[in-house]
């Protein structure tokens, strides 16, 4: 059976604020789907939502992986259960070890029932495989005794994000602008390393303003997000359309989210 | 200013210092030494300690007539020492309640010169190196009344000697330890490097159990001759029924190098007084505080870093954890001398809060009589960052575990610089073990 990400009427507040008003998706594995839509629409919301960040607080709707229901489980929990978040804003962890972190995250991802205080995956096989996955990325073996994140440019972190991804294996992956505010070299290396990592054991959910990150790695299906609620669906050439004529069209289609979508951005201010 | 007079615990007037002698065999020399110490602690009595020191620092459940010198000698407990298994030492000393159960020296060493052993029994041996430092240049028993105090009373010590131009390449330990309850232990400990020496010194102290109450009125002088090369780490990890006060001090003369390490896991109420006091040209003294202070502990410190001569160099960095309702307070103040120009003062603290019931007071000085130096302080304190323990949770990490790794993340910037893997490891792993992973 493959496996199912499946998001039903969710609504998410954001500190008393709504924000999400009901977004309706499911993810299956092996799907490539594009999150579109303009700075503000909620998509990191929903990303963040997802992933269980304490200040998205769910208000209504579910999220479901294997009709395992996610809603009151916290971040860790939904890890376990084979959900990952590419930060769009990766965070600094200092004095924590690259290499450390990665292997606790590995150990309770791979063994979701184990306890902290009990064993890690061996030490040999990790390196191993870290080796492995950092080479295939193209990163200096450096990283893994650094600091995680500290001092990293923003191509590196966001490298670091693929290798954590490359790592853990997750069920579902989601990308949040891990394409956004690095040169071409970085983009392209972040497109290819999703790449080799994408397959048929793999749902992702790719949320991005460019088009390089969907070249490499095309999407079956394209999502219009707007005003806190997904307003289209298409296939990639909906993400073409959108990358050579802006978003213009998609807010005259649907004048009531774009009118709440301001009215939440005037709220923010 | 009114003059009070406030009589000493019972436990050290009058009658319990001729006791205390009657039971010792010290020479003469230290008798005297002693009689002058034990006057200046009564004298010392009527006065107020200094407020800027102490003003944060509440004495008032403390009652030292509780504490006594213990007479038995013990015949050695088994003590669960952090860091004796965890290097090769070329030398051991320990005490326990105030007495040496154990004194060895690799005989290497003792053919270089070296000495290493207990201060009780040096002073019958090597009073010609011992009398001119002891107590009359880094610590003086006349700076207030647990200085006078601890130099009428000392009930021994570990002494370090290196000779001139001799290295001692693995370190040495020595552990203090107390282990039966009600006991004062006041010991010493005298490091002294001459030219070009160098030596690395780790000493821990320790309770039995975790419900006997202790007290430590310590006194640490470290003498860092030219070109000579100090790491001493002192990893206070006592019961939290124990109350600790040291006077600390470390001279330092031209090129010398000391890096000072020091720890505070244990105590009920600890309060060091450390000064770094660079005399020599080109002198440098390196200070790093890892403290993780739980319950309703409190730890303070006062530091010093003196610059009394030409580009020297000092720079500390604290890092303090607090959980549930601990205190910590630190007070540091870089003191510069007319004289001491291009010198390279720093000091900082940063504290990590884990409960909103603990206490931080950090306040940095300066006082700068120089006009041609560098000269920067700070401090922080903060709690834990939720964004950092959401990410390390978004990786499959408890939040506990997240905690654990951000704490030991915040420590680890101060473990980077101790270039002694023992203490590394030891004071990460006493810092899990306070934590209570695997509860
Ligand atoms: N932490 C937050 N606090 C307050 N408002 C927020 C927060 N996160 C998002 N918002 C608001 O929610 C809306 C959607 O933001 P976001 O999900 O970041 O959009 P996108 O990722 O599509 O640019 C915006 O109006 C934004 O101001
Ligand atoms: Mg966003």
């Amino acid at each position: 059976m493959s496996s199912l990400l499946k998001i039903e009427n969710l609504h998410v507040n954001v500190e008393e604020t709504p924000i999400l008003k009901g977004v309706n998706l499911e993810v299956k594995a092996g799907e490539i789907h594009a999150l579109m839509g303009e700075n503000g629409s909620g998509k990191s919301t929903l990303a963040y939502a997802l992933a269980g960040h304490p200040k998205y607080t769910i208000t209504e709707g579910s999220v479901e992986i294997d009709g395992a229901k996610l809603n009151d489980l916290d971040p860790s929990e939904r890890a376990r259960l084979g959900l990952f978040l590419a930060f769009q804003y990766p965070v600094t962890i200092p004095g924590v070890k690259v290499a450390d972190f990665l292997r606790h995250a590995v150990s309770n991802i791979r063994n979701p029932d184990r306890k902290e205080g009990e064993g890690l995956v061996p030490m040999r096989e990790f390196r191993k495989e870290l080796k492995q996955q950092m080479e295939s990325l193209d990163m200096k073996m450096e990283f893994a005794r650094r600091y995680l994140n500290e001092g990293f440019s923003g191509g590196e972190k966001k490298r670091m994000e693929i290798l954590q991804l490359a790592m853990l294996k997750p069920k579902f992956a989601i990308l949040d602008e891990t394409d956004s505010g690095l040169d071409s070299d970085a983009v392209r290396f972040v497109s290819e390393g999703l790449t080799k990592l994408t397959g048929p054991e793999m749902g992702v959910m790719i949320i991005t303003h460019h088009e390089r990150l969907l070249q490499y790695n095309t999407p079956q299906y394209t999502h219009v997000m707007m005003g806190g609620r997904i307003v289209e669906t298409g296939d990639a050439s909906l993400a073409e359309e959108i990358h050579s004529e802006g978003y213009a069209a998609i807010r005259e289609r649907h004048p009531e989210a774009a009118a709440e979508q301001e009215q939440t951005e005037a709220l923010a201010q | 200013m009114s003059t009070t007079t406030v009589a000493p615990p019972e436990t050290f007037n009058q009658e319990a210092f001729e006791a205390f002698l009657a039971q010792r065999d010290d020479p003469d020399w230290v008798i005297d030494l002693r009689k002058k110490a034990f006057d200046i602690y009564n004298e010392k009595l009527c006065e107020p300690l200094d407020p800027e020191e102490w003003k944060r620092v509440d004495l008032r459940t403390f009652q030292p007539q509780k504490f006594a010198l213990s007479s038995e000698t013990p015949t050695g407990s088994k003590l669960a020492t952090q860091l004796q298994n965890e290097a090769e030492f070329k030398g051991q000393v320990t005490h326990e309640n105030g007495h040496c159960t154990l004194s060895q020296v690799d005989p290497s060493l003792a053919e270089q010169g070296v000495v290493f052993g207990d201060l009780s029994a040096l002073v019958h041996t090597h009073r010609e190196i011992l009398e001119p430092y002891l107590m009359t240049k880094a610590v003086t028993p006349d700076r207030d009344r647990f200085s006078a105090w601890h130099a009428a009373f000392w009930t021994g010590g570990t002494v370090l000697y290196v000779p001139a131009n001799v290295s001692v390449d693995a370190p040495l330990h020595s552990l203090i330890a107390l282990t039966k309850a009600g006991t004062a232990d006041l010991s010493h400990t005298l490091v002294i490097l001459e030219d070009n020496a160098s030596a690395t010194l780790l000493e821990e102290t320790l309770s039995g159990d975790e419900e006997s109450p202790g007290l430590h009125l310590g006194c640490v002088e470290l003498i860092v001759g030219k070109d000579a090369n100090l790491r001493y780490v002192q990893l206070q990890n006592w019961n939290q029924k124990t109350y600790h006060f040291a006077h600390q001090s470390g001279l330092v003369e031209a090129n010398g190098f000391v890096q000072w390490t020091v720890s505070a896991l244990g105590a009920k109420l600890a309060h060091v007084h450390q000064d770094v006091v660079l005399n020599g040209r080109g002198s440098v003294g390196e200070v790093n505080g890892v403290t993780f202070a739980t319950d309703k502990q409190k730890i303070s410190y006062y530091t010093q870093q003196t610059h009394n001569d030409m580009q020297t160099r000092s720079d500390l960095l604290y890092k303090e954890v607090l959980r549930d309702k601990s205190r910590v307070i630190w007070r540091g103040m870089i003191k510069v001398d007319k004289k001491a120009q291009l010198t390279d003062g720093y000091q900082r603290s940063d504290a990590l809060m884990l409960s909103d019931t603990a206490r931080t007071d950090a306040i940095p000085g300066l006082e700068i009589e120089a006009d041609d130096v560098k000269c920067t302080h700070g401090a922080t304190a903060g709690q834990v960052d939720e964004e950092q323990v959401f990410y390390a949770m978004s990786r499959g990490l408890s939040r506990y575990e997240a905690m654990h790794m951000i704490v030991e993340g915040f420590f680890q910037t101060v473990y980077d610089r101790i270039p002694v893997e023992a203490v590394r490891k030891t004071l990460n792993d006493a810092v899990i073990q306070k934590l209570g992973i695997g509860d």
